[in-house]
């Protein structure tokens, strides 16, 4: 919770004025460039929320162990269990859910910016190691499992603990009505009747080798219609009868919601999904204590009981950190019941306790953590945004005196634009951890260029004969600079500004998936939990920002702006 | 204004002092861009308190020469005086604040009010009431502060503009003035009241001046002397009554046969 730290000793900096532009100064410099080993400094500042009994920072002997998932259910539920039996055990623990997605959850693990999240065997084997499976493989998930972990040891020095003992592979569903119709139990069934079938695929799934596009070969499956549905909404489509057949997780707890019957993959065409903990090199050197603990786990979970777990979450919308604690007490590794209450802190959402009483109910009843999102949010623009500003002017008139170098720095931070945020935040994590200093960086890095190329434009076409004047009227080139130059593009450097805001407020909502809070938390986690009310809670504030931002930037620059400097209008005699 | 061209073409010339020492000396100037020789071997004087016209086409290469008096631009060859001091000598920032200098567009800052634009150089200088000296300058072009002062570029008409600039070169008491086209964006009726102005506080002030033109009444009416320049050489240098009866090459000679014959086409029409 680096980040909350950061943010509170902002809110004090404007106390001192004296001391304020140093403040920022340093504050700038802090967070651009102090970041490098912020994974150190992530566990070791560790838990800041006082406010949050269990992450009071108590002893100095060890550091937290942080416990990440990924934004989906099964994985926050996981990472909960993990982090409550670790707690259990007397471990400090600090969380940080909804890391962005594997890559990102596995450079932050590779880099020990985290210490442990769960992974499933088949993702590592293709989305980290890039590899596939063997028919071996397929048959024995055990030889998947060894080769995953043998490679990620060897390559990386990252641990795999034992399987958790369920998989959660992908799944291919059809309505009960529809496999009694058709007599289907396997995906060779759903072949011979797929003319006369239409399905819902998720975009992700129906590209990849791995998925439909794979499948379909294997199968020689010829659907009648493939569309491709938000995770969120295939379900509702297929109950409804829109569609007759979807991809899913085994485990998903939708499957029982909607009386759904999984047909079998009677070819072996997706490889295992054995779910398992993951633990960063530091950690399974120096922690045998965490890996003991953690392995308590290992062999425990069966498919029914962690679908009936994920049901609890996606369908009843129970608190994760309750379902948790009931998970981890039915395998008998929890004992005190009455510890529950102190989970009920930890919910990741309070508001979910607000069930179906619509979204206004919803939003109010979230007011409070809204609010601070929306703080967090404004704070991480704010910073990488004055920080963007404090490097791009300068930048943009020293290049507008430079023209050849100016093509090729503009040339980079247009590269640096196209590559997509969730790459670039990827990118940052061997660098600089996780939390709030990545995405600083990440949003600053976004922000530079508008701004470089506004100012650029607007020093480069400043009226030129105003600017010529000055010169040869004895300015020197830092009063032309001053007097001339950037008072009159002064409206295009705002302009670029404005630009650069809007597009920040919008990319700091990713910033959640690097665990930099923010509005984007809610959105992450509704998106993983298919909560469109959570998503919303995220997304409208967030967009409200954005237009807030863009307007207040609008007075600013109408204020700001030079009388009309074309000098070609009235033509009066003199 | 009445018009008297071409009869007073010659309208100051006899009252040139020839005994004054040089205030502006170019001497074998040659500057070229890439290729192109800009300007070739030459050399130009005025005296202290005259104004010199450099007349020619556009690019023959006059305001490249104007340029090199206030180092705007530094001549590949050839050296440049200002009263008596090799320009290279001399800080080109302080030498231009001695300087005063009126483009063709004006140049106000357009965010400044015109009493800030004139008030510039003697801000520049340092000079100890710069909002004084820009009055008395906008006083002198004709335009009363207390009504201008306050009002944008943008809400001056193109001639109260060009009287602006020339408020601005004056404010802090030049000497020299260098002008280039001051007056060539302007309509007729507001470049004649111009040539008024400007004669008048010349006249008046008695600063060194050196004015870029393609005029050559504009010439007549407001130089001592006149220098033609064609293809970055100097034709001619002398007072319009010397090129116009002998005119040292054809194309001074045809230069003013164009002028007169327009002005004559002009007489007749009126």
């Amino acid at each position: 919770m680096t980040n909350r730290l950061q943010f509170r000793w902002l809110l004090r900096a404007p106390r001192r004025p004296p001391a304020y532009q140093s403040a920022i100064g340093a504050l700038a410099a802090a967070v651009l460039f102090a970041g490098v080993g912020a994974s150190q400094s992530v566990s070791t500042q560790g838990p800041a929320v006082a406010d949050t009994l269990r992450d009071a920072p108590s002893g100095r002997a060890t550091a937290a162990v942080i416990v990440a998932s990924k934004p989906f259910g099964e994985s926050y539920l996981l990472a909960e269990m993990l982090a409550q039996l670790l707690e259990s055990r007397g471990i400090m623990v600090q969380r940080r859910p909804g890391l962005g997605s594997t890559e990102v959850a596995f450079q932050a693990l590779r880099s020990n910016a985290i210490d442990v999240y769960p992974e499933y065997t088949g993702t590592g084997l293709i989305a980290v190691l890039k590899d596939s499976a063997t028919e071996a493989m397929r048959r024995d998930p055990r030889l998947l499992f060894s080769h995953v972990a043998n490679q990620f040891e060897m390559r990386y020095g990252v641990r795999w603990l034992p399987p958790l003992g369920f998989a959660n592979g992908y799944a291919i569903a059809v309505r009960r009505e529809t496999a009694e119709r058709l007599n289907l139990r396997t995906i060779s069934d759903l072949a011979r009747a797929s003319d006369a079938l239409s399905a819902g695929f998720t975009n992700d799934f129906i590209g990849r080798q791995d998925g439909f596009a794979g499948l379909a070969l294997a199968y020689d499956l010829r659907l009648q219609s493939v569309k491709p549905l938000a995770p969120a909404i295939k379900y509702e489509a297929l109950a409804t009868g829109a569609i007759d057949v979807i991809d899913g997780y085994s485990t998903d707890g939708l499957l029982a919601r909607y009386d759904l019957v999984v047909l079998t993959d009677d070819l072996r065409f997706f490889p295992p999904y054995d779910a398992a903990a993951v633990v960063s090199p530091r950690t399974a050197q120096s922690r045998p204590d965490v890996i003991g603990a953690l392995s308590l786990l290992s062999g425990r979970i069966t498919e029914s009981a962690v679908r009936e777990w994920n049901r609890r979450i996606e369908v009843s919308r129970d608190p994760i950190s309750a379902v948790a604690a009931d998970a981890l007490r039915a395998l008998a590794l929890l004992s005190a019941p009455d510890e529950r209450g102190t989970y009920e802190a930890h919910a990741p959402d309070p508001a979910r306790s607000v069930r179906d009483d619509g979204f206004a109910a919803f939003f109010w009843a979230r007011r409070a953590q809204t609010a601070r999102l929306a703080f967090e949010h404004a704070v991480l623009v704010a910073v990488s945004l004055g920080c963007a500003i404090l490097l791009s002017v300068p930048l943009g008139v020293v290049l507008a005196r430079k023209p050849r170098t100016a093509a090729w720095v503009m040339q980079l931070l247009g590269i640096l634009q196209t590559i997509p945020s969730i790459a670039l935040l990827a990118f940052m994590i061997p660098l600089f951890g996780i939390g709030t200093t990545p995405a600083l960086v990440a949003l600053w890095l976004y922000a530079l260029l508008p701004i470089v190329r506004a100012t650029h434009s607007g020093v480069t076409h400043a009226d030129p004969d105003a600017v010529a004047a000055g010169e040869a009227l004895g300015m020197t080139p830092w009063q032309q600079l001053w007097w001339v130059q950037l008072p009159l593009s002064t409206p295009a450097v705002l302009a670029g500004v404005r630009t650069a805001a809007v597009i920040t407020v919008g990319a700091a909502t990713l910033a959640a998936f690097i665990g930099a809070g923010g509005l984007g938390e809610p959105i992450v986690t509704g998106l993983g939990l298919a909560d469109s009310r959570l998503v919303l809670s995220g997304a409208l504030p967030a967009a409200a920002l954005a237009i807030l931002v863009d307007a207040a930037l609008a007075v600013v620059q109408r204020v700001v702006a030079p009388p009309r400097s074309d000098h070609q209008t009235s033509a009066a005699s003199g | 204004m009445p018009c008297r061209f071409p009869l007073s073409l010659v309208p100051w010339s006899s009252r040139s002092p020839h005994d004054v020492s040089a205030a502006l000396d170019a001497a074998h100037i040659s500057h070229s861009f890439g290729a192109i020789r800009v300007l070739d071997d030459v050399s130009i004087r005025v005296r202290e308190g005259e104004v010199l016209a450099i007349i020619g086409q556009s690019g023959s290469g006059k305001t490249t020469l104007l340029r090199c008096f206030n180092r705007l631009l530094e001549p590949d060859a050839g050296s440049v005086r200002v009263q008596g001091t090799d320009v290279r000598s001399l800080d080109a920032v302080v030498l231009r604040r001695r300087i005063g200098y009126v483009p063709q567009t004006g140049g106000l800052l357009p965010h400044w009010t015109v009493q800030r634009n004139v008030a510039l150089v003697p801000q520049l200088i340092k000079h100890a009431t710069p909002t004084q000296a820009a009055a008395t300058a906008l006083e002198l072009v004709g335009l009363p502060p207390e009504e201008y002062g306050s009002r944008f570029p943008h809400q001056l008409s193109g001639g109260q503009r060009q009287r602006v600039a020339l408020a601005r070169a004056l404010a802090a008491q030049q000497q020299i003035v260098l002008l280039d086209e001051p007056f060539g964006a302007l309509d007729a009726i507001s470049r004649s009241a111009l040539h008024e102005v400007f004669a008048r506080v010349q006249s008046e002030l008695r600063f060194t001046a050196i004015l870029v033109t393609h005029d050559l009444a504009e010439s007549a009416r407001l130089a001592h002397s006149i220098a033609v320049m064609r293809a970055g050489r100097i034709e001619q240098i002398g007072t319009m009554r010397e090129l116009q009866h002998s005119p040292a090459t054809p194309y001074v000679a045809a230069l003013i046969a164009q002028a007169l014959g327009s002005a004559a086409a002009l007489l007749e029409r009126g």
